[in-house]
């Protein structure tokens, strides 16, 4: 890796930002597990020769990866998206209390508007649940900065911080200039201190009283701090902003006098009344919740806020004016193509097989979640990582409707999915799961996990055997089949369907994205064709219907073949070759 | 120092695959290059091969929101015929449509469809207060093979928009 400390221009993502921010931090050790729209943090620090970064199975485990970094005495990071914070929020709640050695940053991606998510929970409120300091950058600039701040903090006050990013951040990329380069910090040693870090009663009783008095020390530092500023020019209106909705604001109303709060919790009191005292109208701008709205009013501030329809989507330079007429929110209708599964898709063959089966289906998070839309239609829940074989459990236990299949991906099976299995072979569940191998956490795009047995820097490491794991955990049946025969994928799955067991199918097929070698296309001898319209119902985005004949996009197409097997006239066939 | 200068907004989109956002970034580089604050915005995640793909690029002095308001792309340039009604109306009244060039380009590219972007930059840059010089090195910058070529059809694509600059 290259670069030096003398200033230079970059271009550079949010993402990106806090990276390089955190080898200039001196960070030791990273570790996260991919969630859009995070994933690019650990994909930098990954190129990092200096400090250890990798992909944890999930969130939990990397968050605790990183505290242990922190607790050895080296600073440490870990990032997640919105979601994934839930997943480690057990970890967190407690070492808010113990506090670290070395700085903690626990950064986390919100992703207001939902482009890749299935909730928009705003993650500000964590910071006061758990009693952290909470730190919003607005740009890549402010990331690169503000997240040495954050390094600084935790030191300082011997805590977790939380580093808030929102989509508008982490994936805007800027251009500026910095010092980038790498802090090599002293070292600090790993001491056995029981009443820091073992959380009895006993010792969580005093620590919970020092985390009291912390949190007042820091209402101070929020107070003084340089991340809480105020820009005075119009006095007539002024704002009082945090994260990109400050950015907003100023695009909107450049004129108008702003107070930003980088450090948004604790919650700068003084600061706040002193700047509200020289404007004649203030207003506050925020996306999602009206998280610094509340603050205002519980501490008598006067101020104008938003109507509770602005908790939904993301802000944009005209909300900004929409929200300061006290008009509701109007939503732009989505605009963009709808999601498909890519031709050639390994998980198209298998929701065919699923849907003709007539099968509930229990899903989980991937790309695999787009079978649930119409014309393929075979996927009935999505709810969280690794809900899928919970949720089957206790519908094909509860009722006779139904015969019910869980169905997950490889990534997520590891992620949350093998405890889910362990507790269904536990209490005897008995019917299919689904694991939907295509050797890659994909809609990420495109990164390894213990199954692919790559590390984050492409490395080779231990292979996890999806089949031995299964085994180990009492599955009575193991079958690994090929999705794309979907005569032999339907056989098994009746088969198996019928047993008195709990079985478990690896549907196994390389992603498209890693895999990119491609037959010849598919052609459809259009005198051959009778219209049954089986191709189309694959939803392949190679297959479109123009002017009355059913065509297939050459270009498009990675002559899987699936369309071929359907066709009730025999009129596809492959092409030339490429 | 600070560049008196209006902002620009140029959207670019299209399908994915199709090098949209490999010119957003060109574009922002050869921008930075020119000495401007550039900031560029994209959403990922859940596209597809095959679906659709947007970019915005903002450059000027100072530049505060990374999208612009509504409607105020001074530029729109569209990749693709059938996703070319999707943002049209983005662009702002008397703003700069390069639509008109995409059957140029595909005619001068022909069956060379990855040199599609850089003939649109090319097009594009004939109409930005940036340098050539910025543009052939943020072109050399970002694109790894093809050097010649990319050159090629990015001046080819400079030389049509300047011919019909008027």
């Amino acid at each position: 890796m290259n670069y030096v400390s003398k200033k230079q221009k970059a271009f550079l993502s949010g993402n990106e930002a806090v990276a390089w921010g955190a080898l200039a931090s001196g960070v030791c050790f990273a570790s996260a597990y991919p969630g859009t729209p995070s994933t690019e943090i650990l994909e930098t620090l990954g190129n990092f020769s200096e400090l250890e970064a990798q992909w944890a199975v999930n969130e939990k485990v990397a968050y605790e990866a990183a505290y242990g970094a922190s607790l050895a005495g080296r600073r440490a990071l870990t990032a997640c998206k919105h979601v994934g914070l839930n997943v480690a929020m057990d970890p967190l709640m407690t070492t808010a209390y113990s506090g670290v050695n070395a700085g903690f940053v626990v950064v986390v991606a919100d992703d207001p508007g939902m482009y890749s998510s299935q909730n928009e929970q705003d993650t500000r409120r964590i910071a006061p649940y758990a009693k952290i300091p909470l730190i919003e950058p607005s740009s890549p600039s402010e990331a690169y900065y503000f997240i040495q701040e954050a390094f600084k903090i935790s030191e300082q006050y011997d805590t977790p911080v939380l580093f808030r990013l929102t989509t508008r951040v982490s994936h805007t990329k800027e251009s500026f200039s910095a010092c980038f380069g790498r802090n090599v910090l002293p070292d600090r040693e790993l001491e056995k201190n029981p009443l820091k870090y073992v959380m009895i009663p006993g010792h969580a009783r005093l620590r919970h009283l020092d985390l009291e008095k912390r949190i007042l020390m820091l209402k101070d530092f929020s107070e003084k701090t340089e991340l809480n500023r105020i820009e005075l020019k119009d006095r007539k209106v002024g704002f009082l902003v945090s994260g990109v909705s400050a950015l907003y604001a100023k695009e909107a109303y450049p004129e108008a006098s702003f107070l930003t709060l980088g450090m948004s919790f604790p919650f700068p009191v003084k600061k706040v009344k002193n700047f509200a005292a020289k404007i004649k109208k203030l207003y506050v701008i925020e996306e999602l919740e009206p998280f610094l709205e509340e603050k205002l009013k519980q501490e008598g501030i006067r101020a104008v806020g938003k109507k509770p329809s602005w908790a939904c989507g993301e802000l944009s330079p005209q909300a900004v004016k929409d929200i300061m007429a006290q008009k509701e929110r109007r939503l732009r209708q989505q605009k963009a193509r709808r999601p498909l599964l890519c031709p050639g898709c390994p998980h198209r063959p298998a929701f065919y097989v699923l849907k003709k089966s007539g099968v509930f289906v229990a899903g989980d998070i991937g790309c695999y979640t787009l079978g649930a839309l119409e014309p393929l239609a075979a996927l009935h829940t999505q709810t969280c990582m690794g809900s899928s074989i919970p949720f089957f459990e206790g519908i094909s236990k509860m009722q006779k409707k139904y015969k019910a299949v869980a169905v997950i991906g490889d990534s997520t099976f590891i992620h949350t999915g093998i405890s889910g299995l362990i507790s269904a072979v536990y209490n005897g569940t008995k019917g299919v799961i689904l694991i939907m191998d295509n050797s890659i956490t994909a809609m990420t795009g495109g990164q390894q996990n213990p199954a692919t047995g790559l590390t984050l820097q492409g490395k080779i490491t231990k292979k996890l055997s999806l089949e031995k794991i299964c085994l180990a955990a009492g599955a009575d049946n193991v079958d690994v089949v090929n999705p794309f025969d979907i005569e032999g994928m339907r056989k098994i799955l009746e088969l198996r369907l019928g047993e008195d067991a709990l079985s478990v199918i690896i549907a196994r097929f390389p992603c498209r994205m890693i895999d990119c070698r491609r037959a010849p296309a598919m052609r459809i001898d259009q005198g051959k064709c009778v219209k049954c319209r089986q191709c189309l119902l694959l939803d392949c985005p190679a297959i479109t219907e123009k002017e009355g004949r059913i065509v297939i996009n050459e270009v498009l197409c990675a002559g899987c073949g699936l369309c071929r097997k359907v066709c009730k006239s025999g009129a596809i066939a492959p092409g030339k070759g490429r | 120092m600070e560049r008196p200068f209006r902002t620009i907004n140029i959207l670019f989109y299209g399908v994915g695959g199709q090098g949209v956002l490999t010119a957003a970034e060109i574009c922002s580089l050869a921008a930075m290059h020119g000495g401007y604050h550039v900031k560029k915005s994209e959403i990922k995640g859940m596209s597809q091969r095959g679906g659709s793909v947007e970019s915005y690029v903002r450059f000027g002095s100072r530049i505060y929101s990374p999208l612009p308001p509504e409607e105020e792309a001074d530029i729109i340039v569209c990749f693709n015929a059938e996703e070319y009604p999707r943002l049209k109306q983005e662009l702002r009244p008397g703003g700069k449509d390069l639509f008109c060039y995409l059957e140029k380009a595909n005619l001068a590219v022909g069956n060379k469809k990855i040199f599609l972007n850089s003939y649109l930059l090319g097009v594009l840059s004939s109409f930005l207060p940036v340098k050539e010089q910025d543009w052939l090195d943020a072109l050399n910058e970002k694109l790894k093979k093809d050097k010649p070529e990319n050159k090629f059809f990015f001046l080819t694509g400079r030389k049509e928009g300047k011919r019909n600059d008027l």
